[in-house]
C-alpha cells in the first residue's frame, strides 16, 4: 500500500499479486471472519476469562465480558463442600439455562480451523518457492528508530498517497503483515490447540508453554483483540491509499498504475 | 505430577489389538475424501460441520500418540465445580427426563444404589450385570484430571472408579470392537472409540473427592473420558454396549441433536 522505504531490490511498484496470493489472501481472510464469528459466539456460552490451567463459575475470573446474557447470570443451587474447610473446594448445582450456541458454534470453528491451517501451509510454501514472503519481513536498517518514525509521520498526513497495491511495502506496513502472519495466527493455532482435552494428553508441553489451557483461552482472546486492531487497521489503509486500485490488485491481480481508476 | 497410586498404569495389551483402521482412514481424510467419509465412520447425514467433525477425529487419531496421559494434579489443586445438565434424573421436571428409566433411578436411589445393576453387552464373549460391589472388585484408579466443559470452563477433581479397560477386558471384549455406546438413566445417549475405551485414564468413577460420587456428578456410577470434553463423560451409567460399527443413537445421541461427537478438541 504504502511505498515509503523502498528497498530497490524487491519488486518493482505495483506488480500487483500472484494468482496463489490472491487465492490465499481471501481464503484467509473468509476463514478469519468466520473465526472470529463462531469464537466470539463461543466464547458467550461463558464469557469470563481466566489465568493458569483450570477455571469456572465458581473461581477467580481476571474478566467477565459483557457478551449476551450469561454474563453475570445467577441461578446456582446452595454450595455444598466437599471436605471438612468451609473454604475449600464446592460443588453448586446451575439451575440457570445458558445461551450455549457451541454445537454449531465449535463445529465451525475447527471446520474452519483445518480450512486456515491448509490455506496456510499453501502461502508458505509457494512464499518461499516463489521468495515473494521476503516482501514482508522488514530489512534490519529499515528497523532503524528514525526510519521508523518517518513512516509513523508519513501514516499521519491526509490525503494519504495513493499506492498501487503490491510490493514494495513501507516498514510499518511490513511489520504488520509480519506479525500477523508469523506472531499472531501461529499463537491462534498453538493456543486453540492448547484447549484441546486430547492433544493436551499428546502433548502436555502445549498448554504448559502458554501456562495453561485457561492461560491459553486468555491469550487466544488477546490476540483475537490484537487481529481485530490490524483488521480494522487494513481496511482503513485500502480505504485511504486508494481503494479500487487496492481491490485491484488484490482480485484482478494488476494494480494499473499507469491506468489506475484512483481519481478517475 | 502423580500417577495412578492404585493400580499399573502399564497394562497389557491382553486380548485386544487397536483398531488400525482409523489410521488408515485418517490417511484418506486428510487426503480430501471428507465428503465421502468412510465406511462405518459416525453419519454426517450431509452436514459439513458433521464432516469437519470425523475429519478432526481422524487426524487426531493419525496424528496424536495414543497413550499420552492427561496430566494428573495434587490433592491441593483440586478446585470448586459446577454441576450442570442432568442433576437428577429421577426428577420428571429435568429437560433430558427420561420416563422409560426416570423413576427406576428414583427407586435405585432411595435404596442407596445397593440393586443399581451396569448392563455390559455387546460385542463381549461374556455379557453381564455389574452391582457397585462387582464393580470395587476389580482393579481401582484414583486420578485428579481437570474437567474440560465444551463451555469454556474448566475444574479439577479427584475421581476414583474402575478402568473401563479391566470392566471391558473382564467381560472378554472382542477384538474386533470399535465403538462402545454409554446408556443412562436420563434421555442422553453418546459413546466414545475403542481408542478412547482403552485408555489408562478412562475409568468409571464411583467415587468423587474421596466420598462417594454425589447424585448431582453422576451418581452411582459415571464414566470419565477424560482426553475428550466434559459431555463425553456420561453421568448415571445404566447400561454399556460394544459395537464392531457405529451406532447411532438417534434423537438421543449427540449427532442428531446437532453436537460432534468427537469431542477431544
Amino acid at each position: 500500500m504504502k511505498a515509503t522505504s523502498v528497498d530497490p531490490q524487491e519488486h518493482s511498484g505495483g506488480a500487483g499479486h500472484a494468482l496463489w496470493l490472491r487465492l490465499c489472501h481471501w481464503a484467509i481472510a473468509g476463514a478469519v471472519i468466520t473465526l472470529a464469528y463462531s469464537g466470539v459466539v463461543i466464547l458467550m456460552a461463558h464469557p469470563r476469562l481466566y489465568w493458569g490451567d483450570v477455571g469456572n463459575d465458581l473461581t477467580h475470573a481476571w474478566i467477565e465480558l459483557p457478551l449476551g446474557r450469561n454474563y453475570h447470570h445467577g441461578g446456582w443451587a446452595p454450595p455444598l463442600a466437599f471436605f471438612a474447610d468451609p473454604a475449600g473446594p464446592v460443588s453448586r448445582v446451575r439451575t440457570y439455562d445458558i445461551f450455549n450456541q457451541n454445537g454449531w458454534a465449535r463445529s465451525l470453528h475447527f471446520l474452519t480451523g483445518w480450512g486456515l491451517v491448509a490455506t496456510a501451509a499453501v502461502y508458505g510454501l509457494a512464499g518461499l518457492a516463489t521468495r515473494r514472503l521476503g516482501a514482508i519481513v522488514p530489512r534490519a536498517g529499515e528497523l532503524a528508530p528514525r526510519r521508523l518514525w518517518a513512516d509513523v509521520k508519513a501514516h499521519l498526513v491526509l490525503p494519504m498517497p495513493q499506492a498501487p497495491g503490491g510490493p514494495p511495502y513501507g516498514v510499518l506496513q511490513k511489520a504488520a503483515y509480519f506479525l500477523v502472519i508469523f506472531v499472531g495466527l501461529p499463537i491462534m493455532v498453538l493456543t486453540g490447540l492448547s484447549m484441546s482435552p486430547a492433544v493436551g494428553a499428546a502433548w502436555p508441553i502445549l498448554p504448559a508453554a502458554f501456562g495453561g489451557s485457561q492461560s491459553a483461552r486468555s491469550i487466544h482472546f488477546l490476540v483475537l483483540c490484537a487481529l481485530t486492531l490490524f483488521f480494522v487497521a487494513h481496511l482503513a489503509m485500502v480505504v485511504l491509499s486508494g481503494f479500487r486500485s487496492q481491490m485491484r490488485a488484490m482480485t484482478l491481480g494488476r494494480s494499473g498504475a499507469g491506468n489506475s481508476g484512483v481519481g478517475k | 505430577m502423580s500417577r495412578g497410586r492404585d493400580m499399573d498404569d502399564n497394562l497389557s495389551l491382553g486380548p485386544v489389538t487397536l483398531p488400525r483402521r482409523a489410521l488408515i482412514g485418517g490417511i484418506a481424510a486428510m487426503g480430501g475424501l471428507m465428503v465421502s467419509g468412510c465406511s462405518g465412520d459416525p453419519p454426517t447425514y450431509g452436514s459439513l460441520l458433521r464432516m469437519g467433525d470425523n475429519l478432526t477425529w481422524r487426524a487426531q487419531r493419525l496424528l496424536l500418540p495414543r497413550r499420552g496421559l492427561v496430566r494428573e494434579y495434587e490433592h491441593a489443586d483440586i478446585s470448586s465445580i459446577l454441576a450442570i445438565g442432568t442433576t437428577d434424573p429421577g426428577n420428571a421436571k429435568e429437560p433430558a427426563f427420561d420416563p422409560d428409566h426416570g423413576e427406576d433411578y428414583a427407586r435405585l436411589r432411595a435404596g442407596g444404589f445397593a440393586d443399581w445393576k451396569l448392563l455390559v453387552e455387546g460385542a463381549v464373549a461374556r455379557p453381564g450385570a455389574y452391582s457397585l460391589a462387582d464393580l470395587k472388585a476389580l482393579p481401582q484408579r484414583t486420578q485428579i484430571t481437570k474437567h474440560t466443559c465444551e463451555e469454556g470452563w474448566s475444574a479439577i477433581a479427584e475421581w476414583t472408579g474402575t478402568p473401563l479397560r479391566a470392566l471391558l477386558e473382564h467381560a472378554g471384549v472382542k477384538p474386533s470392537a470399535r465403538f462402545l455406546n454409554f446408556y443412562p438413566y436420563d434421555g442422553v445417549v453418546d459413546g466414545i472409540d475403542m481408542i478412547d475405551a482403552l485408555h489408562p485414564q478412562t475409568i468409571l468413577a464411583y467415587g468423587m473427592n474421596g466420598r462417594d460420587l454425589p447424585v448431582a456428578h453422576g451418581a452411582p456410577v459415571r464414566a470419565r473420558v477424560e482426553t475428550q470434553l466434559g459431555y463425553k463423560s456420561m453421568k448415571y451409567l445404566r447400561r454399556i454396549v460394544v459395537t464392531e460399527t457405529f451406532v447411532d443413537p438417534g434423537k438421543a445421541g449427540m449427532i442428531q441433536s446437532g453436537w460432534s461427537w468427537y469431542a477431544g478438541i
